[in-house]
């Protein structure tokens, strides 16, 4: 459906290539700032080359409220004026096109790479490098602030616990964070680079693990995008199956990060019980397929590993034993002073701020937010079985782990209604190859927020492009304005509290 | 108060028996893959051509070997058999001190275990050995299932492990993924920082060989060309108790 210059398709619904606008450039950017303003999100913003000097943008817009994808794209000269003054949400995408295209987007506030990985081109813009250098991501220019008593305190990438390699550079006054800026890119391991040319044996490999705490969601974003090309429809059990797997890796997840939340506050009978709640969680996910983080659970066509109603009934009675060990577990929470003392108040983002800055996924919904790919663009079975939407007004921590916990319990019951009546139909299907010069959009509710995968077709149907956008990747920005004004002391908790991927961000 | 101590007498105690009892393992889980040798037909390169990290070997005239270092134990080689001859078994002893000792043999049974550390080594670390993590492009799937040690589940403590939070403290590095060029000097550094004498343990398929990214121009293919490796604990990633066991068969308590 074309209107106004743009194509409009659902989650999961391929389009020709040909088929999307080429707006000129004035009009693309008047299109993004207008969308964004009337409640649309980027879901994506990135290039392809069209030819050997022709780089072509492509914007994927998420109207949340009609469930629409809006495209548009554009030929992308070497520099041209930048979004991000006008849509502060391009920030990162636009820092992306510059590091991976060297291209310039001139007039924007803070142009540096995203991960320090090497130009996709050798050309070079006037003024962009350190683009194509050999450059560490701590190694580069940071925000400074100056003045008596203003000092600088640099953290990582090697951190003190067992957790992912990532630079944080605080402006302190005394104990207070003035700035923060975060510097990743350390994790980069060529991910969507070796995308392309596929699928191939390894693919779903690369895509289990682009953040391996997050299988289910990115390989149910993958395998979309597969029986998208393919026009394939899961049977029916597979997508129940599908479900229950990505909703028991929301409960291992936000468990674990309610416990160590717990743990970061010195509230330690809930910082230990989650963590073993936890495994029970990932232990349920080797019930289903063998392995605790879901690889190999999941195909293009549908999924591995069927249940038998022994293994329902094992799996009924380990959920609920979990189940209630955590909801003893999180109640201490809520009734100990000391621990909402340091929940409330603490790293606080405005609805306004999340909105400007483009926050997804549960960090948006504790800033008030209704947003949930589940609900906004479902696919699966969430087009029949609903979870409504959790939000929490105050954007502080407590908000976050509160969030979270709302969460745990209607992806519990959600789970208890599946896996009672999976509907009798294969798990698996076999699929045709992949239909040439399509692009197709695939948007999941992952734990974090909205994973979006977008994949073009070549004219003999392989990958001629695959873009991955983890949640992580909207709200690292968020860490950092949420560090405002707060004391670095509260930095483990902040960070916590959103609890993002580096791999995922780094690809 | 009394809420907390409810709930702490309903969670019971949690820490599992092992390595009094043995443990039970998920009747799905994936631990040691077997060739059968009766239903392998010798020249058929189905199963090598299905696997996404090249770790099936294949040789002349003989059944396929598996490098437990490239694999990712997924499901690939098994479903591609015409003849159903691979499946994994529920052994999840699979960590090895020497990298060619990953790979599977002819007769499996025979395949050497972990040897406990040297003499003078053993008797500094066997009984309190401190370990920094370094994730190095780990996909917090092995870094996950390494923290889940320190839980009261598995309770890392009473061997006399543990985890620290500065190199200077440690006695040696635990270190996932598979080494990327962004992460290649801070861990080089961090290496430099841990006092000798220092141990290195390669955790997941990422930091014996690249894993699902071996051959990416954008890592180092593991730790293995970078500093010497004590012991290679296998897997994507490895279960805990894959990786308990190394650990404690590296300081002979098993």
């Amino acid at each position: 459906m074309t209107q106004h210059g743009s194509t409009s398709i659902r989650n999961g619904e391929p389009c020709n290539i040909a088929d999307i606008p080429v707006l000129p450039l004035d009009v693309f950017r008047e299109q993004i700032i207008q969308a964004v303003k009337d409640g649309s999100w980027i879901a994506a913003l990135h290039a392809v080359p069209d030819s050997e000097t022709n780089l072509r943008a492509y914007a994927v817009l998420a109207h949340s409220s009609s469930g629409s994808l809006k495209l548009l794209s554009t030929q992308l000269p070497d520099s041209f004026e930048s979004l991000t003054p006008d849509c502060a949400q391009a920030n990162l995408f636009e820092r992306e096109l510059a590091e991976q295209w060297g291209v310039k987007p001139i007039g924007h506030p803070w142009l540096k790479p995203v991960r320090f990985q090497h130009s996709n081109r050798e050309k070079q813009v006037d003024g962009s490098q350190p683009f194509d250098s050999d450059k560490l991501p701590g190694v580069s220019d940071f925000f400074q602030i100056k003045g008596e008593e203003i000092h600088e305190v640099a953290v990582g990438p090697v951190h003190a616990g067992i957790i992912e390699p990532g630079h944080f550079r605080f402006q302190c006054h005394g104990e207070n964070v003035l700035h923060l800026e975060i510097a990743l890119g350390y994790q980069h391991r060529g991910v969507e680079r070796a995308m392309i040319g596929g699928p191939n044996a390894r693919t779903i490999h690369l895509v289990e693990t682009v953040a391996g705490d997050t299988t289910i969601g990115h390989t149910i974003a993958y395998c979309q995008i597969i029986e998208a090309l393919a026009r394939a429809n899961v049977p029916a059990r597979a997508s129940a199956l599908r479900a229950v797997s990505l909703e028991l890796e929301r409960l291992a997840n936000h468990t674990g990060d309610l416990g160590a939340l717990a743990g970061d506050v010195g509230f330690l009978p809930t910082a230990s019980f989650c963590g073993r709640i936890r495994g029970e969680f990932l232990n349920l996910t080797a019930l289903l397929c063998g392995n605790r983080f879901g690889r190999s659970m999941l195909c293009p066509g549908g999924v591995r590993f069927d249940v038998d109603n022994e293994r329902v009934q094992e799996f009924s009675v380990r959920f609920e034993k979990a189940v209630s060990d955590l909801t003893d577990s999180i109640n201490l929470l809520w009734q100990s002073p000391s621990v909402m003392d340091r929940f409330e108040d603490t790293g606080v983002i405005t609805t306004e701020d999340a909105n400007e800055i483009g926050l997804v996924g549960l960090a948006a919904r504790a800033c008030g937010i209704e947003t949930d790919i589940r609900t906004d663009f479902p696919t699966g079975i969430y087009r029949f079985s609903n979870i409504s939407t959790a939000t929490w007004h105050t954007g502080d921590v407590f908000s976050r782990a509160f969030v979270r916990w709302i969460e745990i319990q209607r992806s519990a019951s959600f789970i208890r209604d599946q896996i009672k009546s999976l509907p009798q139909s294969d798990i698996r299907m076999e699929l045709v190859p992949l239909e040439p010069n399509k692009l197709v959009v695939s948007l999941v509710e992952g734990w974090r927020g909205a994973i979006c995968h977008v994949a073009m077709t070549n004219s003999a149907g392989k990958f001629s492009h695959y873009k991955i956008i983890d949640p992580s990747f909207h709200n690292w920005f968020g860490l950092a304005v949420a560090m405002r004004d707060q004391q670095i002391s509260d930095f483990p908790l902040c960070n916590k509290s959103f609890s993002l991927s580096y791999c995922g961000h780094d690809l | 108060m009394i809420d907390i101590l409810r709930t702490r007498i309903k969670q019971g105690h949690r820490t599992i028996a092992y390595p009094m009892q043995a443990v039970n393992m998920p009747d799905r889980f994936r631990g040691r893959p077997v060739i059968d040798s009766a239903k392998c037909v010798t020249d058929c390169k189905i199963c090598a051509d299905a696997c996404p990290t090249n770790a099936i070997i294949q040789i002349q005239n003989d059944k396929p070997q598996i490098d437990l270092g490239r694999c990712l134990f997924c499901t690939d080689c098994a479903e591609a058999c015409p003849n159903g001859a691979i499946r994994y078994d529920s052994d999840y002893r699979l960590s090895a001190n020497q990298r060619e000792d990953l790979v599977t043999t002819a007769n499996d049974e025979a395949r050497p275990l972990v040897d406990a550390l040297k003499k003078e080594s053993l008797r500094l670390f066997g009984h309190s050995l401190k370990l920094r993590q370094v994730s190095a492009g780990g996909c917090n799937g092995c870094e996950s299932d390494v923290n889940v040690l320190s839980t009261i589940t598995y309770d890392l403590g009473r061997f006399g492990i543990q985890f620290v939070a500065s190199p200077r403290h440690a006695d040696g590095l635990l270190i996932t993924g598979p080494v990327t060029e962004n992460m290649r000097t801070a861990l080089l550094k961090t290496w430099d920082a841990v006092p000798t004498p220092k141990i290195v343990i390669a955790v997941g398929a990422c930091a014996i060989s690249g894993g699902p990214f071996i051959d990416h121009p954008e890592v180092n293919n593991g730790v293995g060309n970078l500093l010497p490796v004590d012991l290679y604990i296998p897997g994507c990633p490895p279960h805990p108790m894959t990786i308990l066991d190394g650990l404690l068969r590296l300081l002979a308590r098993i």
